[in-house]
């Protein structure tokens, strides 16, 4: 790919670029977990809304892994932004 | 905190889950609904362009006035909506975590739970595909049609889907140019009623072709595009210039499912229904029992289909609750089955009705090695 391409933006909000993602695989990541770990892609606001499925195509295309099996990130709480405040606060009121 | 109790929980007050919560609520149920939006009825209230199919599917009535009316049937069934709050998390023993209004912390405990949150878009990542004015085509039809914001002035669509179509359309009506719709496949993706309606506007449709670039200082000056070979790589030296300052990308929905993995639902994957989905059953029940499912959140349908699924889920779990007898429950679920086969037929809805009943049949592989293990845990 050309190397302008590289630097193209895959998860925007943790600005994790296309290289970043490709050396993440490059360096043993084989699902969408083991990216965001190395990475921050998926870590941001939108919680890979935008990019989970960008990163999950990249990484079948890489690994040469069938696209069923590349499984988006675990989903735990909260699933969106969330002012800790306001969980934490309610709970000791 | 703040505690709520009811016998169903539904997420999302968009088409499936008011449909849903006006049959449950009918039914006699205790219901709630929870939405993360200001305003209920989901994608309803953008689509102002008038419905197809049958007369019994609403066809020829525009999406807004069908939103109108279930908002009316949602506030005679007597369920709850509550809007502008967030279901965060989704635990043990059907349990939820809200936030409502931003302030407010709820755990709610319901008997069932309706999942319909939806879809969200597909993005893309070219060079310039962070540059202020690229948008999802679903963004811009709220910007025009909820917010009556025209996005920008002369704009390229890449896909030429239903959704590329009509939100193009839109924005013909909203006031903008429309400089291109830009697909990669030989062919265009959507309803040539919809196709037919941009040509006569004098829209060229570029098939075989993609975006190269969009390029622009601060924001979007104009889009390269490239033409497609067979093998769908750019052919050098076709390179486009076309000046836009947006570009809408119409490239395909995923469904919303972070709560039902967080419920521990199992999935099958179907790229036809837009990924990973999770398993139901016919009467959209999940491999967690209790957890229903409806809507885009089951595969990337369109409205009038989530509409019958959010009836059938409805029921289901009325049903289950004991509101309804299981024959009243079964003359009700066969009556909306039959609509829904008449919704998947014809040249997209065959795909689709293939694609369900492969998730469907997954379903029962999963229920016949569960039972061989010696059942749900």
């Amino acid at each position: 790919m050309a190397e302008a391409n590289k630097e193209i933006l895959i998860c925007r909000c943790q600005e994790v670029t296309l290289a970043m993602v490709e050396e993440a695989i490059a360096e043993g990541a084989f699902s969408v977990d083991g990216v965001k770990k190395r990475t921050r892609a998926g870590m941001g606001l939108c919680q890979g809304k935008s990019c989970e499925r960008l990163v999950a195509k990249i990484i079948a295309e890489k690994t040469g892994q069938d696209p069923a099996d590349v499984l988006p990130a675990t989903s735990r709480p909260p699933v969106r932004p969330v002012k800790m405040g306001t969980i934490e606060g309610e709970m000791n009121a | 905190m703040r505690k709520i109790e009811t016998d169903i929980a539904i997420i999302g007050a968009g088409s499936a889950g008011l449909c849903a919560a006006i049959q449950a609520a009918a039914a006699g149920a205790g219901v709630v609904v929870f939405d993360e939006n200001q305003l209920p009825g989901g994608q309803l209230f953008k689509q102002i362009h008038k419905f197809f199919g049958s007369r019994e599917h609403q066809a020829g009535v525009r999406g807004f006035e069908i939103g109108q009316q279930l908002l009316e049937d949602v506030k005679k069934s007597g369920a709850k909506v509550m809007l502008d709050s967030v279901v965060y998390g989704l635990f043990a023993e059907n349990s939820l975590g809200v936030i409502a209004e931003d302030k407010y912390h709820y755990e709610v405990k319901a008997k069932k739970i309706i999942l319909a949150a939806g879809a969200k878009e597909n993005y893309m990542a070219f060079p310039g595909s962070t540059l202020p004015g690229v948008m999802g085509a679903g963004a811009a039809q709220t910007m025009i049609n909820v917010n009556r914001v025209l996005p920008g002035k002369r704009i390229v669509m890449l896909g030429s889907g239903n959704v590329g179509l009509i939100v193009s359309y839109q924005l013909l009506q909203a006031g903008a140019q429309v400089a291109a719709v830009v697909e990669a496949a030989p062919t265009i993706g959507g309803y040539g009623v919809h196709a037919g309606k941009i040509r006569r506007a004098g829209v060229p449709i570029l098939t075989s072709h993609t975006i190269k670039e969009v390029y622009g200082k601060e924001e979007v000056e104009g889009v390269v595009l490239a033409q497609l070979d067979e093998k769908w790589q750019m052919i050098p030296g076709t390179e486009q210039d076309i000046q836009a300052d947006t570009l809408c990308l119409a490239v395909g929905l995923n469904p919303m499912t972070e709560l039902a993995w967080m419920a521990g639902c199992q999935f099958t994957h179907i790229p036809a229904l837009g990924g990973h989905v999770p398993l139901h059953d016919h009467n959209m029940e999940t491999t967690k029992p209790g957890i229903y499912v409806a809507g885009d959140i089951t595969g990337v349908e369109e409205a009038s289909s989530a509409m019958e699924e959010g009836k059938l889920a409805g029921i289901a779990a009325a049903a289950a609750l004991g509101c309804l007898s299981q024959e009243e429950a079964a003359a009700k679920k066969q009556e909306v089955l039959r609509r829904l086969d008449m919704l998947r037929t014809g040249l997209f809805g065959e795909k689709r009705k293939a694609a369900k009943e492969q998730q469907m049949a997954d379903m029962a592989g999963w229920q016949a090695l569960t039972a061989e293990k010696g059942g749900v845990k």
